[in-house]
């Protein structure tokens, strides 16, 4: 057997690299087709569509920056008025989020018994879809007789129109938002989990207490997580759309007009399709320069092990 | 001590708002504006979830979102498998390229290829059909798919495909014998995952059903609300049955779940 195929070497080998490179082409082709079908394709015609004034009845025509212009110089006021409300929300659902689920996730570290029910408990709420989350909490936050407000009442503090009032509905939001860390907790968790025990060890036999471990190990190697949750937290907020379409249809008076909210009205009730297209691009350069910004400032307070 | 006591208490605070759905939705609507709020219902009454499925088709409303799901699933499953197989443990000129090009599309807003995404459907089926929902699941099944696949068969040793081949298995035998069923604890966590996000998908059939007889879970829910929110009871009712079977899901798939997302933050 093995002489044989000795002589048949070169030429089988090629014929072995040919058939791979055929076999790795044609069994990555759905990802490669599905890239370009459905991210690639539309990626080009939203940015085309943005320089027209598309709608679905019309005849559309070539409008250059008209949309862009409309925006920015407050001709469509909904616009500034959008990114207000979503930037509110993300400053404050991002970091009370963040907290959170650190937090939880610093209790969920310790190996106490039930721990993985713990868990669980607190990874639940996110899984739920966001329709029935929402309509829980129309019930929670009812004023008349939600739980909240009943809650509030009997401990004889004031109680709050929450999402039916335009100074509260989006800081509500943003608390609602703590419900759905689930995740965040658990790469949180992992984060934790990965860091050697020999760390805290060491900050023992220095003599130091809980708030050296905290703030010259956990935090420091953590840092790439907080990072990642970081950008994912700021990315994800920029995207909300199903609380505020579902609970407040972006009321009251546009005060939770949240950004994809707007461009779903102008998309698909005032069939403004280009001009939606615009907005889209909009929020992807804001979220871009983000995630930027972010990235740079990343090496001076990320710490990557490995790296001297 | 005090540990117990924190977890207990964050318990309570994420357990709260399903206690206070299920309490009101085995409640009598009179018993409901009652202030102090009753917390134990008097009569448990079961026949909100019969009035509530009277009300609204959620039995209908239950298989096209099963039907819908059972399909991407499948779609996720077998695609993002093969995809990641290739990206895994074939080598190909060009083959890093594209997973990074892949990646870049996580990062992308859905936002920015929803309209011409929408446009696209509208004039290849037309309003009103389940295959945008479920077509592109068939394509790889999305780009955190295929990395969580190709991860965990990363890590599958080499040598069992050399062998194979020495025994002249072809690249699609080996996939299909060898290394798919060494990947089934990742081809798990794709399922769940992918089965969580189309039941719990909402603005993809808000955009692309508008028929009513061929409503999601989602889609029903929502118009419930808005044509029923005088009657906690069964909105509850119904909020109830919706949040179930991916509850039940979960707790079944837990250590899968677990696992997958830990993987996605250290890696991402």
């Amino acid at each position: 057997m093995i002489p044989k195929q000795q002589s048949g070497t070169v030429p089988g080998v090629k014929r072995r690299i040919r058939k791979e490179t055929l076999y790795g082409y044609g069994m990555a082709s759905p990802a490669i087709l599905g890239f370009l079908i459905f991210t690639m394709g539309p990626l080009i015609a939203s940015l085309y569509l943005s320089f027209t004034d598309y709608s679905i009845t019309n005849d559309y025509s070539f409008v250059g920056l008209d949309n862009f212009r409309r925006l920015f110089t407050g001709e469509d006021s909904f616009f500034y008025k959008s990114l207000f409300v979503t930037f509110y929300y993300v400053i404050l659902a991002v970091p009370f989020s963040l907290l959170a689920a650190f937090a939880m996730a610093m209790l969920l570290k310790n190996k106490v018994r039930g721990r993985s029910v713990f868990r669980a408990v607190f990874y639940l709420p996110s899984i739920v879809p966001v329709v029935a989350t929402s309509t829980i909490f129309i019930w929670l936050l009812n004023p008349d007789i939600g739980l909240f407000n009943q809650i509030l009442s009997f401990l004889h503090l004031p109680t709050s129109l929450w999402i039916y009032d335009e100074a509260t509905v989006v800081p509500t939001m943003a608390f609602m938002n703590i419900w759905s860390v689930g995740g965040t907790m658990l790469i949180f968790l992992a984060g934790l989990e990965s860091i050697p025990d020999h760390y805290y060890e060491a900050v023992d036999i220095d003599g130091g207490g809980m708030w050296h471990k905290l703030t010259a190990v956990t935090l420091p190697m953590l840092t790439p997580t907080i990072f990642f949750n970081l950008v994912m937290g700021v990315i994800n907020g920029f995207q909300s759309f199903s609380e505020a379409y579902i609970m407040t249809e972006g009321g009251p008076n546009n005060a939770s007009l949240f950004y994809v909210v707007y461009l779903y009205r102008e998309a698909f009730t005032n069939q403004r399709m280009g001009s939606a297209s615009a907005i889209a691009w909009v929020l992807f350069a804001i979220i871009l320069v983000l995630s930027l910004i972010i990235f740079r400032s990343s090496k001076s307070w990320v710490y990557y092990e490995g790296e001297k | 001590m005090s540990l117990y006591a924190m977890l207990i208490l964050g318990s309570v605070i994420f357990i709260l708002p399903f206690v206070w759905m299920v309490r009101s939705a085995v409640m009598d609507a009179s018993q409901i504006f009652i202030v102090p709020p009753v917390w134990i219902p008097d009569p448990f009454k079961l026949d909100n979830f019969r009035t509530a499925l009277e009300t609204v088709p959620f039995g209908r409303y239950f298989l096209n979102t099963l039907f819908i799901v059972a399909c991407s699933v499948t779609g996720a499953v077998v695609t993002s498998a093969i995809c990641g197989y290739s990206f895994s443990r074939l080598r190909w000129p060009g083959r890093d390229f594209f997973f990074a090009l892949l990646m870049t599309g996580l990062m992308l807003p859905y936002a920015v290829t929803l309209i011409p995404t929408f446009l696209g459907w509208r004039t290849v089926v037309g309003p009103n059909s389940y295959l945008p929902l479920i077509l592109p699941a068939w394509f790889g099944g999305g780009a955190f798919n295929i990395f969580l696949i190709r991860q965990f068969m990363r890590t599958i040793p080499k040598a069992l495909d050399e062998a194979a081949l020495m025994d002249g298995a072809g690249y699609f035998r080996i996939f299909t014998h060898v290394i798919f069923p060494l990947s089934r604890s990742a081809v798990i966590v794709v399922a769940l995952f992918q089965f969580l996000a189309v039941w719990n998908d909402f603005l993809g059939p808000l955009v692309y059903v508008n028929k009513e007889s061929m409503f999601t879970l989602a889609l029903g829910l929502q118009q419930f609300i808005g044509y029923y929110t005088a009657q906690w009871e069964l909105l509850m009712a119904a909020a109830t049955m919706v949040v179930l079977p991916p509850i039940l899901v979960f707790l079944v798939g837990q250590k899968y779940f677990i696992h997958g997302i830990a993987v996605s933050g250290i890696k991402g």
